[in-house]
């Protein structure tokens, strides 16, 4: 343990000189009593730490809505101490942990477990999702009031890994959160038509010979759910948005002024399914299988438009971490998913960034803001402002460096981005205003 | 150094035909009293069969082991691989038995693929899932040049299922190598989406294409197909994709009729053309043992393969 | 020109090459009472068709029809494993084979008798000969093996490093046999 103190309220002040808030002109910070105190020249500032952060990028602490940290059930997989410490390298200062644990987080108890852990791991906010419905089986609603109710005080709900394809269902779950201001996060997957679906279904996994996952199944369940949503009056969260298809239904959901938010993860927007094939890691390599399925150049295009344009309205990571001999297998027999916290922004950076699609401004809101609001994470996502929560993220937009799955926090290596060189680099992490990561070591 | 057949995409045309044309003069062989060759002495042949496919290991066997190769055959069921040993692990025990090849029948598609990465000897693809089967394709395209004299120019048409079918994908890839003109032929049901990029053409309707066809490839179409709703009834599909007596009829009298086995008589094809003397079928098994020979001697027998690309 | 080719010599002219072969034949008919039974099988590429015009003076000389075939040697070589795998060549055998013939093996060049081994092992694949023999258009020594050849063209003292290469009018548009000095660095 550090020389922090690990709890809420400690009196530690620390000055962070010459930080580019959003990207802007040089200024420093003093975060003092867990909030930002001040912002200006402060030289002579008194604290009782000073960090040089000249040519890095202040952003608030990076909120993901989407983030399996397997805890409990495959704590050979992840934990939450150690997905938590992931997320800190990866400059996030709260995550939302997936409900398809093992027990499924459908119970006020489950749920309240992953809080409390997240709680005592301290290097980030640990927000429980619940589930939709029973054991995920979608069949009966799960004690959803119970869970919003609890230390936990869940307001995102989500079968993921699971449609809630029954259409009475998802209105039910619809309606009811309502009572408590929650959302569906709906896992948009026709089930029927997904059936034994390893690959998006295009050329690749025509030639590759994979059963195809068809934009059309995804699309679909979008459409329907904004439906329902319109007629119950509820609030909608699309999941890992994959399609161009999807896109379009989204933002004429959207230019109905139906309340519907979405969220895109980072492969999706920089990886196609045509690494399935042509990797140098070599054709038909598990690390590639993931659900929704890595699609095509021309829906990664219309992805990045979207979040660009505030269609899609955040990023999400989707970080699902798999032990090594679950993906050291045939593609059929591998598990799907990949780690995501620790690369979510450098890939931002390439993605949209490097593309000039968004500003550092934009990354605050689409990986910050809109995901703490649509969490209703009261004490995340704010400006970086004398007086909010001392959260923040300093960032090294500079570097570009090979992806380097041994050197990550997470328990797992199932990056696809092994390689790869990304730009940036996470330097510092403040979680009300004590450091969970300094100099890209986790404190 | 290693080296391996795992796709028919990865053959060039000289590759393609270097195999064709050893499988050629090994054909010659086979017809001598003593059939065996010394070449492959000492070299150990694996059959991994993780799927049921007599035929295939059996033919496999034969050419192994008329090289004086060792053959070892290893059915996965019975095996640890049915209490739950990994690919990774049977490789790497493979491995530790100095497999020189290893001849892999595998239910999921690109499993030889992962298999290469984790071997130093020579895969063999012997049918991967829905993927493809790149020694039914080349022993197909030999025994339409036995028969014909030339694979160039001609008009070759493949019928049935061709969204499950690996000798399907194998063939239109080699087939095309080789300058053929390929037709598929199937219920836009069991054709996969996107197969308008394959280099090959794409009919619904077989009377219009059977007139200008020099080879008829049908395909096996499996009754559970019909459940999962890809066609009505076994009747209707036959009705309409079937090889019968009529349509047999149509085709131009130098025209032959393939089938990678095994038949369903009376649903794709008609028993009658299936024994019919322009039927390649029998001689499809026989040219299966030769191909196979050279696909092995190419890549065994030398200090290292002939064929495809190296890694 | 390069260097290799500059030292380069020809040591047999077509006609040198079309005397010797006419020697073979007539030794050949002397050595087996006129060439009963005989059959001519040349090792591919240059040993068939030296094998073919063997056959040609035969006829011309005592208007005998002697079978002529090809054995190709490629699967029985005992140094398979140094080079990747190679082309095979043809085996053509004559329709009534070589069961209890006298097979006359014949070859372009004889140097370590390796070639001649997994010819003798090829041959016993294919049937029981009465006897083996060896003609050899140019034997340069250095063998490895206890191999020697019943009839020979010339005897070409060589040094190992050099090589020797046959050009025949059939497959290259020209007959000679050139030594090619090797490279002594």
């Amino acid at each position: 343990m550090s020389a922090y103190d690990l709890h809420e309220g400690a009196v530690t002040t620390i000055l962070i000189r010459g930080a580019r808030i959003l990207g802007g002109a040089p200024r420093d910070i003093l975060l003092r009593d867990g909030l930002v105190a001040e912002i200006g020249d402060l030289a002579g500032a008194d604290a009782g730490q000073t960090i040089d952060a000249a040519g890095l990028v202040a952003l608030p602490g990076l909120v993901d809505l989407h983030t399996h940290l397997r805890e409990p059930g495959r704590e050979d997989a992840e934990t939450v101490e150690t997905g938590t410490q992931a997320a800190a390298r990866g400059g996030y200062t709260a995550v939302h942990a997936m409900a398809n644990t093992s027990p499924v987080a459908d119970t006020a108890g489950v749920v309240e477990q992953v809080w409390r852990l997240g709680q005592e791991s301290g290097h980030c906010d640990v927000q429980p999702v619940g589930a939709v419905t029973s054991g995920l089986e979608g069949r009966q609603l799960a004690e959803l009031g119970a869970m919003a109710d609890s230390a936990a005080r869940v307001r995102v709900f989500s079968d993921d890994g699971k449609c809630v394809s029954d259409a009475v269902l998802m209105r039910r779950a619809l309606e009811y959160v309502k009572a408590f201001d929650g959302v569906v996060a709906q896992h948009a997957q026709e089930p029927r038509l997904t059936e034994g679906a390893q690959l998006n279904e295009g050329e690749v996994s025509a030639r590759l010979g994979l059963t195809g996952w068809p934009a059309v199944a995804e699309e679909a369940i979008i459409a329907r759910d904004c439906l329902l949503a319109a007629h119950v009056g509820s609030r909608l969260h699309v999941c890992h948005v994959s399609t161009a298809g999807s896109v379009e239904i989204i933002r004429w959901a959207k230019s109905k002024g139906w309340d519907v938010t979405a969220e895109v993860t980072p492969h999706h927007l920089l990886l196609t399914d045509s690494c399935a094939e042509t990797s140098p890691l070599g054709p038909y390599n598990p690390i590639y299988k993931v659900n929704p399925p890595l699609r095509t150049a021309e829906d990664v295009r219309a992805l990045r438009e979207a979040l660009a344009d505030g269609t899609i309205d955040c990023v999400a990571t989707d970080h699902a971490p798999h032990p090594v001999e679950d993906k050291e297998t045939e593609w059929a027999a591998a598990a799907m998913g990949m780690i995501g916290l620790e690369t979510a922004l450098p890939v931002v950076q390439e993605a949209m960034v490097e593309t000039g699609l968004l500003d550092w401004a934009g990354v605050a809101d689409r990986m910050s803001a809109r995901p703490a609001r649509i969490g209703r994470l009261a004490g995340h996502g704010r400006p970086i402002e004398p007086g909010a929560p001392a959260n923040v993220t300093l960032y090294d937009p500079s570097v570009r460096r090979p992806v380097d799955p041994t050197a990550m926090a997470s328990k797992s290596r199932n990056t696809p981005y092994e390689g790869m060189t990304l730009p940036g680099h996470v330097v510092a992490t403040f979680l009300r205003g004590r450091p969970t990561v300094l100099e890209g070591k986790l404190v | 150094m290693k080296s391996h057949l795992l796709s028919t995409g990865d053959l060039s045309r000289d590759d393609a035909l270097l195999i064709l044309d050893t499988a050629e003069e090994l054909a010659r062989v086979s017809q001598r009293s003593i059939k065996k060759l010394p070449t492959l002495r000492g070299r150990t042949v694996v059959n991994l069969f993780f799927e049921d496919s007599t035929r295939t290991r059996i033919s496999f066997e034969a050419a192994a082991k008329r090289l004086s190769a060792d053959v070892i055959n290893f059915s996965a069921k019975g095996s640890s691989v049915s209490k739950g040993e990994s690919l990774k692990d049977t490789a790497l025990t493979l491995e530790a038995m100095g497999a020189d090849a290893v001849v892999i029948r595998h239910s999921a598609s690109g499993a030889p693929h992962r298999l290469a990465n984790w071997v130093r000897g020579s895969v063999v693809n012997a049918g991967d899932g829905t993927h493809e089967h790149p020694t039914q394709a080349l022993l197909d395209a030999f025994s339409i040049r036995r028969r014909l004299g030339r694979l160039d120019g001609l008009k070759i048409s493949i019928v049935g299922d061709v969204l499950h079918s690996r000798v399907a994908r194998s063939n239109v890839l080699l087939l095309h190598t080789l300058g053929a003109e390929v037709t598929l032929v199937a219920p836009p049901t069991l054709l996969p989406v996107a197969v308008e990029s394959w280099p090959c053409q794409v009919s619904y309707d077989l009377d219009a294409v059977l007139p200008k066809s020099d080879v008829v490839m049908m395909l096996r179409v499996q009754l559970e197909r019909m459940n999962a709703a890809y066609f009505p009834s076994a009747r209707e599909y036959s009705r309409r994709y079937g090889l019968d007596r009529d349509r047999f009829a149509r085709l131009h009298d130098d025209a032959i009729v393939m089938h990678p086995g095994p038949m369903n008589r009376g649903m794709e094809i008609s028993a009658e053309v299936a024994d019919s003397p322009r039927s390649t079928i029998v001689e499809q098994v026989g040219n299966g043992v030769t191909v196979r020979m050279a696909v092995l001697y190419l890549l065994l027998g030398g200090s290292e393969p002939a064929i495809g690309g190296a890694e | 020109m390069s260097d290799a080719q500059n030292q380069a010599r020809a040591v047999l002219e077509g006609p040198d090459i079309h005397r010797a072969l006419t020697r073979i034949a007539h030794e050949i008919l002397e050595r087996t009472r006129g060439a009963e039974s005989v059959v001519l099988l040349g090792i591919p590429t240059r040993g068939a068709t030296l094998a073919h015009r063997i056959a040609g003076r035969i006829a011309q000389f005592e208007g005998i029809k002697v079978p002529v075939g090809a054995i190709d040697i490629t699967m029985y070589r005992d140094d398979l494993r140094l080079r990747p795998a190679r082309p095979l060549g043809r085996t053509e055998l004559p329709p009534d084979g070589v069961d209890g013939r006298t097979v006359v093996l014949v070859d372009d060049v004889l140097f370590s008798g390796r070639t001649v081994r997994a010819a003798l092992d090829a041959l016993n694949d294919v049937g029981r000969p009465r006897a083996v023999q060896l003609a050899t258009l140019v034997d340069r020594g250095h063998r490895e093996l206890p191999i020697r050849a019943d009839y020979v063209g010339k005897n070409l003292p060589t040094s190992k490093s050099e090589k020797v290469k046959v050009f025949l009018q059939e497959t290259d548009g020209r007959d000679a046999v050139v030594l090619i000095k090797g490279d002594d660095r």
